[in-house]
């Protein structure tokens, strides 16, 4: 495929083969459709480019989330299986990622057993390095003190638990808005933390990409049933001017997507069971599906970053 | 004799349906008496990510119990830590607290904070 203009039919230095390439690598690209059944994701560039095969990426992770170890209702009476699907499936990858972020709800009622179960099954996993941020599920009775014991020895958490690090050049920001929440809020972040995140970004170049990932959705993805973050708006004030952000959630057990400006929001699906879509049930409990259509519903999402390219290629797939 | 028979059966009947009646009565009383005393009326059910009643009034010194019918946990946290706040209710678990001093207590679920609710606290 030649990168040059063929039909400039606008006049304004872009066609349209140009222009998908462009919406794929801001984000905006992921092209969903259902094949028998299976719900597939492809960013446009990959379906532009048709058969040609991926370029070589400088760094690819992995993200799971919503694995609720110890819950066996109805909606999923064996979630350390699926758990286990999805571990099978990155180790099947040709190229495994250099590493994997949890973004929460480990377990369902943060039980010791249950993060015992956790971290035996994740033995099978090729890939070793992973980075947490904790659900509400994971912190339920001690504040969180078992969890960031257990999750957050490698990363000298500040403060409940949030932390940066780099890799490759990419800045990558976990933080903790499922802590110290209020009667009638939503998740929160808080003043400490806020406070921490302008520091830390403070003496970045704007051309840095930054990931940030955190349990529950940092925009307003339905209110009305706790799904936002009431002071995510601060967080993302302090990220405005870098020309790539994105941002990585779980907490709603399926694949949102959102872009703002040179934001890029999105949520993963579980690897446990599914929530219904937003309004669509009297509550957002577990949806329970027919047994064969559980595994199309559960997944995990993997986002590549090549130097060069200021935007990060987010692709989810399910466990079918 | 086969009208005797009959009657007899009437009668035999009769008195079962008497006597039937009376026992249904008297269990309907004994639950009704139960009502009004404390432990049904004071029972908050959390189901469909909500507290049902939402508001409740209650003498001071009695007990107010919750339970769980969501396949979700839920926590009771006293807004401004007025009474002892539960762990974490997996499903049909339950939790009670006696109440103290007249007032209104504002509570809420700490895992979905949108959860609220009010115990009002009578003399």
């Amino acid at each position: 495929m030649s990168d040059y203009i063929s039909h400039d039919h606008e006049h304004d230095g872009i066609d349209r083969r140009g222009f998908l390439q462009c919406m794929a690598w801001a984000g905006t690209g992921l092209l969903w459709t259902i094949s028998g059944g299976v719900l597939v994701s492809k960013t446009l560039a990959q379906v532009a480019k048709a058969a040609e095969p991926l370029p070589a990426t400088d760094l690819s992770f992995l993200q799971i989330s919503d694995s609720h170890i110890g819950f066996s209702k109805e909606a999923n009476k064996d979630v350390t299986e699926t758990f286990k699907i999805a571990l099978d499936r990155i180790n099947a990858m040709p190229t495994p990622p250099s590493f994997l972020i949890h973004t929460g709800d480990i377990s369902q009622l943060s039980k010791p057993e249950e993060f015992d179960t956790f971290d035996e099954v994740l033995k099978s996993c090729r890939t070793k390095d992973v980075f947490y941020v904790p659900g509400e599920h994971d912190v339920l009775n001690d504040g969180g003190k078992l969890y960031r014991d257990r999750y957050l020895k490698s990363v000298e958490g500040k403060g409940s638990g949030w932390y940066s690090f780099n890799k490759n050049g990419v800045h990558f920001i976990g933080l903790v808005n499922v802590l110290d929440l209020q009667a009638g809020g939503l998740g929160q972040l808080g003043d400490d933390q806020l406070e921490w995140l302008e520091a830390d970004v403070k003496d970045l170049g704007t051309s840095t990409p930054i990931v940030v990932f955190a349990h529950i959705p940092l925009w307003a993805v339905y209110p009305q049933w706790g799904w936002g973050t009431s002071d995510s708006e601060r967080a993302l004030g302090y990220l405005k001017r870098f020309g790539s952000v994105t941002v990585l959630n779980g907490h709603i057990h399926q694949v949102l997507q959102k872009v703002e400006g040179n934001v890029t929001f999105h949520t993963a699906m579980s690897t446990a069971f599914p929530q219904p879509a937003p309004g669509t049930a009297p509550n957002p409990g577990p949806l329970k599906v027919p047994a064969e259509k559980l595994r199309g519903m559960l997944g995990l999402t993997s986002v590549k970053y090549l130097q060069g390219k200021s935007s990060l290629a987010v692709v989810d797939s399910n466990l079918s | 004799m086969i009208t005797l028979n009959a009657r007899r059966k009437v009668a035999a009947l009769s008195c079962a349906i008497a006597f039937l009646n009376l026992s249904l009565f008297a269990i309907a009383g004994e639950m009704t008496n139960d009502d009004s005393t404390s432990s049904k009326q004071n029972r908050i059910e959390i189901k469909d990510f909500a507290f049902n009643p939402q508001t409740i009034t209650v003498k001071s010194g009695e007990k107010v119990t919750w339970i769980n019918r969501d396949e979700e946990p839920h926590t009771i946290v006293s807004v401004g830590k007025q009474f002892k706040k539960s762990t974490a209710l997996d499903t049909d678990q339950e939790f009670t607290i006696t109440v103290g001093a007249p007032g209104t207590y504002d509570y809420f679920c700490s895992v979905h904070p949108k959860m609220t609710g009010t115990i009002v606290v009578e003399k």
